[in-house]
């Protein structure tokens, strides 16, 4: 059995840093980088949180302050989740054909063939 | 009256001096992220200063209307005698432990200062009180976390702290001895005497410091007089750079 199963992680992270299978770290192994962390910010309540950007701090408390400095500035959240980015997996660019494009041709599964009363609001 | 105006011009000198102190570190922080905090905090500080600036500059004018007096004439146009900022806020950034660890200092006494102010019989006064202290409470949030971080950290940001401790303590006894404005203003129900914030302030500084494993200095000779006017020769530098520009352009604009 010779089966490799190619990882695909997000950003810039090189594999070799990248978590998932290995013991969580939050330690880079360069000891100049500190380590990459996603952030999503909330706009306001009741919203989702979105991807805002990314920012290197040493730690979890130190990514939420980094992140309030550098993405809420101009009063754009009211809630911070940051995420270590080695801990976020991607699909495969390379397969984007074969995971996607089948859906374009089934728009039977767009629920666009009912007819929605006028009284129905945020469909 | 002079009093009330000297006091609210020592709110507004102190704040303006350490944000510009806190800039110079504006595309030299150790990491972006922290760079833009530190100029974050500069920033809140000198909105901190326009507002007390703006205010002393409509009592200026009420008192002597043939005066026009603004906040830039006050920050521009005023020599290093007649600043009355604290003197731990014109002292050279040194490295980021000394930076920080200032900024935990006067942010751990604005804090307490602002508290107080909120009482004040001048309402706008408290009305910026009101406005910065939500700021400032992130300020020492930010700082003191660095404190412990550092303190705490390795061999060589310990010392670092230690010295930062050792360069910066003779200076925090001066927030505590009053001027003698602020003592009329504290009469007046403008102000508050800063002495009564000593005792809570050690105890606002112990527990960070014990957590960052850092020794609270014994009782040592502390350094006074920027209150009153009388600086180190640092101040001196710092107005160079800021006033440079109306100074030799007089009322130049962009």
């Amino acid at each position: 059995m010779n089966i490799q199963i190619k990882k695909y992680y997000y950003g810039d992270i090189p594999e070799d840093q990248a978590g998932g299978f290995v013991s969580s770290s939050t330690q880079s192994s360069d000891k100049n980088e500190w380590p990459l962390w996603e952030v999503f910010i909330r706009s306001k309540q009741g919203l989702d949180h979105k991807h805002a950007g990314s920012l290197h701090a040493v730690d979890a408390a130190m990514a939420v302050e980094n992140a309030r400095d550098v993405y809420t500035r101009r009063q754009e959240g009211v809630s911070i989740w940051v995420v270590e980015s080695k801990y976020i997996h991607a699909s495969d660019p390379t397969e984007a054909n074969s995971m996607f494009d089948p859906a374009a041709d089934k728009i039977y599964r767009h629920p666009t063939f009912y007819d929605l009363p006028d009284e129905l609001k945020h469909m | 009256m002079n009093a009330h105006i000297d006091y609210i011009i020592h709110l507004a000198d102190t704040t303006l001096i350490l944000s510009q102190r806190n800039s110079e570190w504006c595309g030299h922080g150790p990491i972006l992220e922290q760079d833009i905090a530190i100029t974050n905090i500069s920033l809140d500080l000198l909105g901190q200063s326009r507002y007390f600036y703006q205010h002393a500059a409509t009592l200026l004018n009420t008192k002597n209307k043939s005066e026009n007096t603004t906040e830039d004439s006050l920050a521009y146009l005023r020599g290093e005698r007649e600043f009355k900022n604290l003197l731990i806020t014109e002292l050279p950034n040194g490295d980021w432990g000394q930076t920080i660890l200032r900024q935990f200092f006067v942010s751990v006494y604005h804090s307490l200062l602002y508290q107080q102010l909120l009482k004040s019989s001048d309402t706008q006064i408290a009305a910026i009180a009101e406005k910065s202290l939500k700021e400032v409470a992130y300020h020492i949030k930010w700082s003191s976390e660095w404190v412990i971080r550092l303190g705490n950290g390795t061999e060589e940001s310990h010392r670092r702290m230690v010295d930062a401790i050792n360069n910066l303590w003779a200076y925090t006894g001066e927030m505590f001895v009053p001027a003698d404005y602020e003592v009329e203003a504290a009469k007046m129900g403008i102000g508050i005497d800063s002495a009564s914030l000593k005792e809570e302030w050690i105890n606002k500084i112990e527990p960070v410091f014990s957590e960052a494993t850092l020794p609270v200095p014994e009782k040592i000779f502390m350094q006074l007089g920027g209150k009153s006017g009388v600086h180190t020769e640092y101040l001196g530098y710092i107005l160079t750079d800021l006033q440079y520009l109306q100074r030799v352009y007089p009322g130049a604009q962009w």
